[in-house]
């Protein structure tokens, strides 16, 4: 029966005692990858903005230059994550998920504060231990909406929002600049200067600038709206490596692919070691 | 009762266990020993948890004419250590009316740097320079003074991304058979440092925005030049 | 023998506390400005302290921090300028020595594990040269064209690198420090909107009075958070 511990919903927690019994006896817990991060939205004349930079780290390396943190939740509504990785990408996927069933079940367009409330719903339910740190926005029914969610499940809605590591230096930038009643060219140009704030004043991020623009009834990506960051210099005569570099101590010829006998003893499948 | 000089850093730690006196500013050096040139280079980002505090600061010292010396780590050790190092240095060169060598300041700084070996100087230490017969040569040193002779060295936030491909070019570690070894010419090494600087400035956040190359050679002295590196 | 020790007790944390302090280098000057409240813990304590200090007649002082031990530092810097005094020789203490000596008063103290809990700004104009240099609790010194303590540093230094041009006179740096004050208060729990400006510039140092910072609440979605249907269908 345990085999389908996982089939009522939710997680597996069968390891956790195991996994904190390693962890007295000095195991190094592995450490998941960040999204040290700036995230932003807006909400303008007609509709709402998000943005992202582009930056993944783990602690102070950088994991990935160029990865997508504006997160689809559904056609009308899209998510900006940070923190866990995994747990932005997840939480976001599952919760797409459930309203696209919804929008199945009920035929209508999905609605913000639906998403917001599953969101929330699940962030809370795990005491913040799914540590995803969300910007929500969308146009839906009734208007343009825009909200942040934090890990333990609390949320907020305000006219403009950031998350993130970065969020102190685009909130400055917000501060300074945020206007009531903005034209899309207006608003796409504050969140992108946001977001540059963060991308050159936070070591957390950096990269590209992602944008979403969401109007009713339409919706346009903006990946890669500026790319201020890529690599300047490269040695001009390169590196090579003539044949012969790494020497050949013995060479031996044998056919590929030959189908490796199965063997099936499952008396001794027990013994398999893990190191 | 007691004189507070000994016994500092015990009392100390027994005082004020909540106050840690190290800072990690990040930053890296790196330092290349050619035939008749020597590269002392160093990032100058300060950096601060997340936070940028300034993106220009000098992380090398000329002591003279023939070596340099250049620190990543903690700033204000930085600083003081490179006052200390330049004071003693100024003391002899006035008092023995001659330069002091390369070899003779890798002692300098090994010694100053083991002398506070129970509350180091939190500075990861390269030193390069021309040595009595005018040849190119890098010391690398960890911060309480073990130091080594060698021809290329890395040190500081960027070492594990860059040591590597300095030991693959530079001293041809790994290229068991390549018949085309040449040494490196001085505008090779230049361009190697700005390459590998580059591609640590990818890959580790604490290295970025700009770096000094410092250039020492016998006929023209320490030239300094500034290469800029991504700000983000 | 029993030896009995009664450890030395410091403060082991800042008690009475200021905020951000932010200096912006001009072609003509410099400016420096620190907002006028002093926090004990999250009680805004004392509201109209002046944070700012004239050194020298081309030389200012911002402190953020410990409070006490800003005046302690503000103690020793009246030692050394009454010493130059006293000496009668029209020699003065330059804006970048007293940068160079405060970074070794603060290095000191924390190699003694006893820090000054600062992070100060020094500023000045000799020679028609603008100075502007920062000293942490840990004796970090180093100079800048734009810097920023404490909140600051997350908050204002963005905004004050985007601002910055070589060319900014004093006046526009005013405005500058202006805007990132107000930007501080609405977001720095710790901060105040009375602010005082500091320059140095060629007719010599002048710390304005205290003065208060206009702000605005009323965007509509500040105003009208909620929209008329906002509420959750399920």
């Amino acid at each position: 029966m345990s085999q389908f511990n996982g089939a009522d919903g939710g997680f597996q927690f069968d390891l956790l005692e195991r996994n904190e019994r390693l962890k007295e006896k000095g195991y190094q817990v592995p450490v998941a990858r960040k999204t040290g991060t700036t995230i932003v939205g807006l909400v303008f004349r007609d509709g709402v903005v998000l943005g992202a930079d582009t930056r993944a780290t783990s602690d102070t390396t950088v994991f990935d230059k160029n990865c997508e943190k504006i997160h689809y939740i559904a056609p009308n509504i899209y998510c900006c994550g940070a923190g866990t990785a995994a747990d932005t990408e997840n939480t976001t996927a599952l919760v797409s998920s459930q309203l696209e069933l919804h929008r199945l079940n009920s035929g209508r367009e999905s609605r913000v504060t639906t998403a917001l409330t599953l969101l929330k719903r699940m962030l809370f339910r795990y005491q913040g231990y799914v540590s995803a740190a969300l910007v929500l926005g969308g146009v839906d029914f009734y208007g343009p909406h825009l909200y942040t969610v934090y890990p333990h499940g609390s949320t907020d809605r305000l006219p403009f929002v950031t998350m993130g590591s970065g969020s102190l230096a685009a909130m400055s930038v917000f501060e300074s600049k945020y206007m009531d009643d903005m034209s899309r060219e207006e608003a796409e140009k504050l969140v992108y200067e946001a977001i540059s704030a963060g991308i050159y004043n936070d070591l957390g991020s950096g990269g590209n600038v992602d944008l979403c623009v969401i109007t009713r009834g339409q919706t346009e990506y903006l990946r890669g709206y500026a790319k201020e960051n890529e690599r300047k210099f490269r040695k001009p005569q390169g590196y090579s490596f003539p044949i012969g570099t790494t020497s050949i101590l013995s060479s031996r010829f044998e056919r590929s692919f030959v189908p490796t006998p199965f063997v099936s003893d499952p008396e001794n499948s027990s013994t398999m070691a893990v190191d | 009762m007691w004189k507070e000089s000994s016994v500092v850093a015990t009392m100390a730690s027994l005082q004020r266990p909540d106050f840690m006196p190290y800072q990690n500013n990040g930053g890296t050096v790196v330092a290349i020993g050619g035939e008749d040139y020597c590269i002392v280079s160093a990032t100058t980002r300060l950096g601060l948890g997340f936070a940028i505090p300034t993106r220009n600061v000098c992380r090398y010292s000329i002591l003279n004419n023939r070596v340099v010396l250049a620190t990543a780590g903690m700033f204000a050790d930085t600083a003081t250590l490179h006052k200390v190092i330049k004071a003693r240095v100024k003391i002899y060169e006035e008092q023995q009316d001659k330069p002091f060598g390369l070899h003779s300041a890798a002692q300098l700084l090994s010694n100053t740097l083991y002398y506070r070996r129970f509350f180091p100087y939190y500075t990861f230490n390269v030193l390069g320079g021309l040595d009595e017969d005018g040849q190119g040569f890098v010391y690398g040193f960890d911060a309480i003074g073990s130091g080594e002779k060698v021809k290329v060295v890395c040190n500081g936030t960027g070492q594990a991304l860059i040591q590597p491909i300095l030991d693959n070019q530079v001293e041809k570690k790994q290229q068991y058979e390549n018949k085309q070894i040449t040494k490196l010419s001085l505008q090779e090494a230049v361009d190697l440092i700005k390459d590998v600087f580059t591609s640590a400035g990818e890959r580790d956040i604490y290295t970025g925005d700009a770096i000094d190359i410092c250039i020492i050679t016998k006929e023209k002295g320490v030239l300094v030049e500034t290469f800029q590196l991504k700000q983000d | 023998m029993q030896l009995v020790v009664d450890p030395v007790r410091h403060t082991t944390s800042p008690l009475v506390t200021g905020g951000s302090v932010i200096g912006i280098k001009c072609s003509d000057g410099v400016v420096i400005a620190a907002d006028t409240l002093a926090s004990y813990g999250s009680l805004a304590r004392f509201q109209n302290f002046s944070r700012l200090l004239k050194v020298t007649d081309s030389c200012l002082l911002g402190g953020g921090g410990e409070i006490s031990d800003f005046q302690e530092i503000q103690r020793l810097l009246e030692n050394l300028t009454t010493q130059d005094f006293c000496f009668n020789d029209e020699h003065k203490k330059s804006p970048r020595s007293l940068h160079q000596y405060l970074g070794r008063v603060l290095y000191a103290q924390r190699s003694r594990l006893n820090p000054f809990w600062n992070s100060l700004i020094v500023g000045g104009y000799v020679q028609s040269q603008s100075f502007l240099g920062m000293v942490d609790l840990y004796g970090t010194t180093f100079e800048s064209e734009v810097l920023a303590s404490g909140f600051g540093v997350l908050l204002g230094l963005p905004l004050l690198r985007k601002a910055y041009r070589p060319d900014l006179t004093v006046q526009e740096g005013i405005k500058i420090v202006e805007e990132v004050y107000r930007v501080l208060f609405y977001r720095d729990a710790r901060s105040i909107n009375r602010i005082q400006v500091a320059t140095a510039t060629v007719d010599g140092v002048t710390i304005s009075e205290p003065y208060s910072l206009e702000t605005k609440w009323d965007f509509k979605g500040f105003v009208n958070p909620r929209s008329t249907y906002d509420e959750s269908t399920w």
